[in-house]
């Protein structure tokens, strides 16, 4: 099934601007495509700039950022390609592709949902804006996808309040939301990360499941690594503003290539018995703040390979095979050196 | 290894107010809770949120006054130590030797204080020290925990999480405690720094001969660092065994369907079907009759609805289990030697499995490489 891409982002960066202090490059350079029936996860720590890039492409960034370089393809079959980075965040055009074919589920689904109104409303609201439904004909494709997304008696539910529900309904409401006029691309950032291992296994099961019959394409943002493992298709792992690798789960997996992607999978507890335990190794150092990131590849200050061009050089992206590749010097490094 | 804390029979109930005239209602947070930690172990109590495991934690350290029971505290001097029995002064000279640390690094460190004075407030309230000796405690217990001493003049909002989490570290260990309760010590901090926090609890273990009781959601993490795990739903304890026995074979449904449930950074292990992990846990008011569990059970019989099963040793084991059925259950556990292939994942061979360099290693380009693809 080698599709076209429905999305892919070029060489993008995004700045937010203050008024007292130097503007911050949140995401440096960030390169990924979407296709239908697949799943990316983006993956990194904390302030990598993993969120900022998944509400870029839906233009939902705070004014003060600004997308300063690169595009946003978004190239729907059947449909002549936009460049999202140039539309106008609250132009027409851009409404007409927000909530309809991108949707997106946040994290915190008490927070992201409106607590004054049922969860039916909420959600046929959609339908009556993108669609022009009327609300009885809204209403009863509220339910069936309440139902869909596997809550229990969906006709009653659909007149209940976000607090009414619990964490784990909250959140399927919330993608019954979001696939309410069946998305082209479906961005869950953290989707899981507020909820307990349960919950997650069966929110993640459904994902999987909405996607085999929706047939969308999804962008899952996280930082746990078992749960790329379990739903993506491709990952990209972004450290301080920049892809560093990317790959097919398999790939990045079995060969991480970045130092950072390694030192990630160090830093995370085996499942072994105890005999077979290793001590982490975990990365030195903290993540410097975007303002002291070196000039070349960001990771430098704690990798442990660093050598010469790391600091000043941006590393080239290298393919290490089967359109798996990653940015680090190492990588291009000539093989025999070492002068005595 | 010799006792060092003992809970009997312990409970916890909250009182609700029902309104203006409805009548109180009970919440059970802990229902007769029996469990004992030895010296030296890193015992772990895992749940769900709302299984009362952060309850427990609180009553152990008389944060929380219980509604029945003892906790009692063996203390080297030798006798028993009745910490639910104590007034609140009597408690105090104990809880230099039982300390905590907070899940998040954020709220738990008063903002208004610089770090010296967190880091010495315990050594003042419990008028250890003074001075210079004071002084010296501070800097030295914070450099201990990887906090250099030019920066113990500073806020706490000039720290990282990761470095705040060891300031709590710090502030519990500044006293020479013999028994520190960590609640979600590690749950709030990014991966590299979750893990450069788990070595530190490891080696200030080996160093200061420390006990944990360490209280978790994450599997994973307790799997690495726990000697026994306690697993809890509603408000009871379902299962009590050591660490690889529970890992090998759970003798609780419950347990198996946490494991189930848990994530595993290895797409070669993904579980092609669907997980078989069903309901949600229930609301605390509304606890079901008979084994707790049984509403979400897969295994559940009758009896289940009926009797509430007791905690008891399995097959003579330490593997203590709280189901009718847990010596004829063959649950599964997580410990997998190979991966379940199908599909694309059958086809590759052992070579293209995980590798990953393991060794701090020396940092070498040649290691690096090893890593590589030829």
């Amino acid at each position: 099934m080698a599709e076209n891409p429905i999305l892919t982002i070029k060489d993008m960066s995004v700045s937010f601007s203050s008024p007292d202090e130097a503007d911050i490059e949140a995401v440096r350079q960030v390169d990924l495509t979407l296709t239908p029936g697949k799943t990316l996860a983006l993956v990194g720590e904390s302030g990598c700039g993993k969120s900022v890039t998944a509400r870029a492409v839906l233009r939902l960034l705070d004014n003060n950022a600004e997308i300063r370089r690169g595009s946003i393809r978004f190239e729907p079959e059947g449909q002549a390609p936009t460049d999202i980075a140039r539309l106008k965040p609250d132009s027409l055009p851009l409404r007409a592709i927000r909530g309809n074919q991108i949707a997106m589920i946040f994290q915190e689904p008490m927070s992201s949902l409106s607590p004054v109104h049922t969860i039916g409303d909420q959600i046929d609201e959609m339908m009556i804006i993108h669609e022009g439904l009327k609300p009885k004909a809204a209403r009863e494709r509220t339910v069936a996808l309440l139902d869909q997304v596997g809550i229990p008696g969906a006709r009653e539910r659909a007149d209940a309040y976000p607090f009414q529900l619990s964490g784990g309904l909250r959140q399927r409401a919330m993608i019954a939301m979001a696939l309410a006029c069946t998305p082209q691309i479906l961005i869950a950032d953290e989707p899981t990360t507020a909820l307990d291992v349960t919950t997650q296994a069966q929110i993640l099961d459904l994902l999987r499941q909405l996607q085999a019959d929706f047939g969308m394409a999804m962008l899952f943002i996280t930082h746990d690594l078992g749960v790329v493992a379990e739903i993506a298709d491709e990952v990209a792992v972004m450290y301080l503003g920049d892809v560093v690798e990317q790959g097919s789960v398999y790939d990045v997996f079995a060969r991480p290539s970045h130092p950072y992607t390694q030192a990630l999978m160090n830093s995370i507890p085996k499942l072994a018995r105890k005999a077979d335990r290793v001590r982490l190794s975990p990365i030195k150092g903290t993540v410097p703040a975007p303002k002291d990131r070196p000039e070349g590849c960001a990771f430098t200050s704690r990798c442990p390979y660093a050598f010469e061009p790391c600091p000043t050089i941006r590393p080239a992206q290298t393919d290490v095979g089967n359109g798996h590749h990653a940015r680090c010097h190492l990588l291009t490094r000539v093989p025999v050196e070492e002068p005595a | 290894m010799s006792k060092l804390l003992s809970v009997e029979h312990l409970s916890k109930h909250f009182l609700l107010s029902g309104g203006w005239f409805g009548p109180e209602r009970r919440l059970d947070a802990l229902t007769d809770i029996n469990l004992s930690v030895e010296a030296g172990e890193t015992l772990a109590i895992v749940g769900e949120s709302g299984c009362g495991k952060t309850t427990l934690g609180r009553c152990i350290i008389a944060a929380q006054s219980t509604s029945e029971g003892r906790v009692v505290y063996h203390p080297t001097s030798g006798g028993d130590v009745e910490l639910t029995a104590l007034s609140k002064r009597e408690i105090k000279p104990w809880r230099q030797d039982i300390r905590m640390i907070f899940q998040d690094p954020m709220s738990s460190l008063n903002p208004n204080m610089r770090v010296f004075d967190i880091v010495a407030e315990p050594l003042r309230i419990h008028r250890i020290c003074k001075g210079r000796e004071l002084e010296e405690r501070v800097i030295s217990t914070l450099e201990k925990v990887g906090i250099p001493a030019e920066a113990v003049g500073r806020y706490p909002h000039a720290f990282s999480g990761g470095q705040r989490q060891r300031i709590g570290i710090a502030r519990a260990l500044v006293l020479d405690p013999r028994l520190v309760i960590a609640d979600e010590a590690v749950s709030a901090l990014d991966v590299s720094i979750q893990a450069q926090v788990l070595n530190l609890l490891e080696d200030l273990k080996d160093e200061f001969g420390l006990t944990y009781i360490f209280i978790s959601h994450d599997l994973g993490v307790v799997n690495y660092i726990a000697d026994r795990v306690v697993v809890m739903y509603l408000g009871h304890v379902v299962e009590n065994a050591p660490t690889e026995m529970l890992f090998e074979q759970p003798r609780h449904p419950y347990t198996e369907l946490l494991l189930e449930a848990l994530p595993i950074a290895d797409p070669l292990r993904r579980k092609g079907r669907k997980k078989e992990v069903r309901g949600e846990i229930p609301y605390l008011g509304n606890r079901p009759a008979g084994c707790p569990f049984h509403t979400r059970c897969k295994y559940a019989e009758d009896v289940c609805r009926k009797d509430k099963p007791a905690l008891r040793p399995i097959n003579g084991t330490a593997q203590e289990a709280a189901c009718h059925f847990a010596e004829k259950l063959e649950l599964k556990g997580a410990y997998e030697d190979a991966p379940i292939g199908h599909g694309v994942e059958a086809s590759l061979d052992a070579s293209r499995r995980p590798h990953v360099h393991q060794s701090g290693g020396d940092g070498s380009t040649a290691e690096f490489a090893r890593n590589l693809p030829e």
